[in-house]
């Protein structure tokens, strides 16, 4: 190695972060009243609020002039693979996370780049799914879960590093992709790696130091309760990751998580109902004990992870003013829960996609029965719908308290085959346990012609108010705004959109670099109403696409390549 | 832990602060500079090729077990004299299998040992272990994102985002064992992108 290249190889380690330019004004730092409260010109958390809504109450971009939208910047980030993470603002300060673990500091006005954070990341490390889901702020810092499993602490003002702290070995294959949840002074995150054998868990770090306040398992210890419905020594390598940021119940002091699939795949590796996979957990911010939990569906066979944090709505039913959490559930059905201290109590459940797994569903439990030639198992092959990818994935609905509506980003009518074989758990390496079937186990229903949609329910009526169908499959996060619009990108012709969001109909759309699977965001700079999203096609989008290249013919190409795309109306 | 205040206050951006930008954040030294565990050094020319799991794990593979076009399967690289495993780093992990020689292309001939070709198990994607076959196309392919290699023509891409080849390792066959000829040919694993 000549020194030339040394010293540059040196330097290139060093320095994980670099400054271009300096804001001009003082930074408002992140409080506990205001994550509580946040004002409506800014982001400052994953979906806007802790209640997880995704929803803008600003209204200077509405039906009436949505058609003028138009782009006031835009920033290639460098990367490619899939750019998920929303633009968290706060007052003029943008902050946007990428695949492979860079930040970026943007004048939100401008587009200038403020500073950037490299992450130099493991030679020997896997990434499922290369991305990240974004960042969170407090104080004057900002926090970073990255894909080796770190959680990183940078001052918010420079992007100068301040601590890193282990969150687990990525060489065990734990990795992280979501963006924390802070509460209480307190950072916390979950983590992937359901396909890798790890044992999953939620854990909380002090804001100030780093420290470790409290690590809550997915699964149960042996003689703690719920750990008889995993035999043997299958909990210690069940997967039951965490990998999307949870809503916030400041009242109750509870933090609500999703959890995903058991591992391996195959529920016959592990019989029992394998609490807490596919459920929705509900841990307290303080303390991280599990208060209560509902499993949404038992011995998950499917890969159905129901990471997605359910909603904090209250809605009526009956007469009923109910304190609930709605989740759109990966298993293709629609819940609707009840809050409280003590439980998590089941109010009802109905397909939102074509499902033909569940025969029923208990009335009072909610617990569903199955199909049982629809379970793969080691050895059997098994057909379903809708896909492992099901009804809807992780990309996170909305919610209008105005309007009462949810909006669903789902998926329809792609079903998967499955087939189970034996897999000898070493640490780090696939723990799946999955077969190959033919064309790749992946089709669409004959007859049918389309995939992606976007729903809209009424919480308090429990029907459906209006459906918007695509030919393409849809990865589209969406946000909710006052204007009555609703926005979204997700299909894989490259377009951001805004529909009416009490119809439907498309109001205007922009073709983009890439395939918008970020999530969108709203927020205002003196007084002006601004729209925000990254495009940048990847992982699971990616992937679902090349399947259906292999089993229609089809040739769709989307270009990769991330960039943050800022909208607003003409001066 | 003490909640925190509302009571945070604000700070101007001094020059100060503004030359610290950008500071160092912390200290990771390059592993270029550093001698390597043993265990860790991608498989050296002359060392044996054992089973890399399943009962015969640790076992010296014997070539005559593989058959044509089969399944490729895991393999380690070790050190013939101490019987030291190179499996320090998942970046050592082998794929292993028979092919028709005749058919391989001229240039990667040379890289078999009597028909059995071994490449890097480590996608050059986002670093999955490459562990499906498929039989049509006589591929390997990854679960993590579908890309496939084609390992009649050195590990080309066929199909998915990888970006490269998987990097080939070529064998020797001396007395009925499996040894490498030589180090990689390619880079193993995924690239930084930035």
């Amino acid at each position: 190695m000549n020194k030339f290249k040394l010293i540059t190889l040196v330097l290139g380690y060093l320095f994980h972060s670099f400054s271009v330019a300096q804001s001009d004004k003082p930074y408002n730092p992140v409080t506990d009243a205001r994550l509580l409260n946040p004002e409506p010109e800014n982001w400052l958390m994953y979906r806007g609020t802790y209640d997880s809504h995704g929803f803008s109450t600003l209204d200077q971009i509405n039906t009436d002039n949505v058609a003028d939208l138009e782009m006031v910047w835009s920033f290639s980030t460098g990367l490619r693979e899939g750019h998920q993470a929303p633009p968290i603002v706060n007052d003029g300060m943008m902050y946007v996370s990428t695949p492979q673990n860079h930040v970026l500091a943007i004048d939100a006005q401008s587009g200038n780049l403020l500073w950037r954070y490299i992450r130099y990341l493991p030679d020997d490390l896997q990434q499922f799914h290369p991305t990240n889901r974004g960042v969170a702020l407090y104080g004057e810092r900002l926090y970073l879960a990255t894909v080796d499993a770190v959680l990183v602490c940078l001052d918010a003002v420079t992007g100068e590093t301040l601590w890193e702290v282990t969150v687990e070995d990525y060489y065990d294959g734990y990795y992280m992709t979501m963006a924390p949840l802070i509460a209480e002074g307190k950072v916390m995150v979950g983590v992937s790696g359901g396909e890798l054998g790890i044992r999953g868990f939620v854990a909380a770090f002090d804001s100030e130091t780093g420290s470790q306040a409290w690590k809550t398992y997915t699964i149960p210890a042996p003689g703690e309760p719920g750990s008889e419905s995993w035999p043997g020594d299958s909990w210690e390598t069940g997967g039951v990751p965490v990998w999307i940021t949870g809503s916030y119940d400041h009242e109750l002091g509870l933090s609500y998580w999703g959890t995903g699939n058991g591992g391996p795949w195959m529920g016959d590796t592990r019989p029992g109902d394998n609490l807490y996979a596919t459920s929705v957990i509900a841990l307290d911010v303080e303390t991280g004990e599990l208060a209560n939990h509902h499993q949404y569906h038992w011995n998950d066979s499917w890969d159905w992870d129901e990471v997605a944090a359910p909603l904090l709505i209250d809605y009526a039913r009956d007469g009923q003013n109910i304190k609930g959490l709605i989740h759109a559930g990966r298993n293709g059905y629609l819940w609707f829960l009840e809050r409280s201290q003590k439980s998590i109590g089941f109010v009802e459940a109905k397909p939102y996609v074509y499902q033909d797994v569940f025969t029923s569903i208990d009335e009072s439990t909610g617990r569903p029965e199955y199909d049982m030639s629809k379970k793969p198992g080691t050895g059997f092959e098994a057909s379903f719908c809708p896909s492992l990818w099901g009804g809807k994935d992780w990309p996170p609905v909305a919610f209008d308290p105005t309007s009462r509506l949810l909006f669903i980003p789902a998926n329809d009518n792609v079903c998967s085959t499955m087939v189970g074989e034996e897999v000898q758990y070493n640490p780090g390496q696939a723990f799946m346990g999955r077969g190959q079937s033919e064309n790749g186990g992946f089709f669409i229903r004959p007859g049918t012609s389309h995939i992606g949609e976007l729903q809209a329910w009424n919480v308090d009526t429990g029907q459906q108010a209006w459906k918007t169908t695509f030919k393409s499959h849809n990865w589209g996060p969406v946000l909710a705004t006052a204007g009555n619009l609703v926005f979204m990108g997700g299909t894989n012709d490259r377009y951001f959109r805004a529909f009416n969001s009490k119809t439907g109909d498309l109001l205007w759309e922009q073709p983009t670099n890439s395939g918008v699977i970020g999530v969108p965001v709203s927020f205002s700079i003196d007084g002006k109403q601004h729209i925000a999203v990254q495009s940048g096609w990847g992982v699971d989008a990616e992937r679902e696409q090349n399947l259906i290249n292999m089993t229609s013919g089809s040739n769709t190409y989307v270009p990769q390549g991330g960039a943050i795309w800022v909208f607003a109306l003409p001066d | 832990m003490e909640k925190m205040k509302d009571t945070f206050k604000t700070k101007e951006i001094s020059r100060r602060t503004a030359l610290k930008l950008g500071a160092v954040t912390s200290v990771w030294i390059p592993s270029e500079l550093l001698a390597q565990p043993p265990n860790r050094l991608r498989p050296q020319p002359g060392d044996q090729l054992i089973y890399g799991d399943g009962d015969f794990s640790g076992d010296l593979i014997d070539p005559t077990s593989i058959k044509l076009n089969q399944q490729p399967f895991p393999a380690l690289a070790r050190e013939p004299g101490s019987l030291l495993t190179r499996d320090g780093s998942r970046l050592n992990r082998l794929m292993i299998t028979r092919i028709n020689q005749e058919k391989l292309l001229e240039r990667h001939q040379k890289n078999a040992a009597e028909g059995i070709v071994a490449f890097s198990a480590i996608c050059t994607h986002t670093g999955c272990d490459v562990t499906n076959w498929n039989t049509e196309k006589l591929a390997m392919a990854c679960p993590c994102h579908e890309s496939m290699f084609d390992i009649y023509n050195g590990g080309t891409v066929i199909g998915g985002p990888a970006p490269r080849p998987l990097a080939m390792l070529p064998l020797n066959m001396k007395d009925g064992i499996l040894t490498v000829a030589a180090p990689f040919r390619g880079r193993v694993g995924f690239t930084q992108q930035f």
